[in-house]
């Protein structure tokens, strides 16, 4: 008999919420990007496992869909961080408040 | 209903790898979390990515386990170690002045309750327990042939979608940095063309 599933879904809760934590205490944005990516893994993980108890392929499809948009995701979000830093402001969330109206 | 889980009666080397993957992914995050060099944090994402790996190849998901290395250990986190790097942003964190105040014991409280709510509902309601009806997981001789089977039948055209979505995120990162260099360029010609008018 190999792990029983909910061991692996109480593990991704946990690490679904040090990435909920890490996103809310860091102040530094690429830090929190990789608390987000953090979360997306821990989601996989759910599906992967979900997949194995329910004797289902297609959620490992959706993973791989997940991993294809996380690659978008990060190339688009750090270009937008390459190009706050090129305007010199702060490493921090709380510099960040140009938008501000 | 519920099955009685005997460490017993689980098989060791089973038991042994999903506790050594769940330490190395654990201790990972804490390390993303807790390092004040972003450095750190982004070679601690990499042992939480290593343990998903081989949690993956523990459920019979060796295709993902493949990708989930090449893709987020490989590709992702050296790109994030790029800007880290060439951005020169390594500078460590201000843990101490905050403009928040107490945010940091609102957040870990935040964290727990979300997880205290995960929890609950995982043991309250399941959603139907029901098998789906898109064939069975295979084992690690077919595992590819059956994810190939699907992406390219059932799911043609939300695979055809993320091409086009890997296409537009191409041409934004590439508009992203073209046009940030030009606009510096003319910042410093402008600069470069005052400095010689209060030379004359």
């Amino acid at each position: 008999m190999s792990v029983p599933g909910s061991w692996y879904l109480i593990l991704a809760a946990v690490l679904f919420s040090l990435g909920i934590i890490g996103v809310l205490v860091r102040r530094n944005v690429i830090v929190m990007f990789m608390c987000i990516e953090m979360m997306l893994n821990a989601v996989n993980l759910t599906f992967v496992t979900f997949a194995r108890m329910l004797g289902d392929i297609a959620g490992q499809v959706l993973v791989f869909f997940v991993l294809v948009v996380a690659a978008a995701e990060v190339v688009v979000g750090l270009g937008i961080i390459v190009s706050i830093f090129r305007r010199r402001l702060g490493a921090t969330a709380d510099d960040l408040h140009i938008l501000k109206g | 209903m519920e099955p009685t889980f005997l460490l017993a009666a689980i098989a060791k080397p089973d038991l042994i790898t999903f506790i050594a993957a769940a330490l190395i992914v654990i201790g990972g995050a804490f390390g993303v979390i807790t390092s004040r060099n972003p450095v750190h944090s982004a070679l601690s994402l990499v042992l939480t990515m290593f343990g998903i790996a081989v949690l993956f190849i523990e459920q019979d998901a060796q295709f993902l386990a493949a990708v989930q290395v090449i893709v987020y250990a490989g590709a992702i986190v050296v790109l994030f170690l790029f800007v880290i790097m060439l951005l020169g942003v390594d500078r460590r964190e201000v843990f101490g002045r905050e403009s928040l105040r107490a945010q940091r014991p609102l957040a870990a409280a935040a964290g727990v309750i979300a997880l205290g709510e995960v929890l609950l509902l995982a043991r309250t309601t399941w959603a139907t327990g029901a098998h789906a009806v898109n064939g069975p997981v295979g084992n690690s001789y077919d595992n590819v042939q059956r994810i190939a089977a699907e992406v390219f039948s059932t799911y043609l055209l939300p695979f055809e979608a993320t091409a086009v979505l890997l296409v537009i995120a191409v041409l934004a990162a590439v508009y992203l940095a073209r046009r940030l260099v030009t606009a510096n360029a003319e910042e410093e010609n402008s600069e470069e063309v005052e400095g010689k008018a209060v030379e004359r």
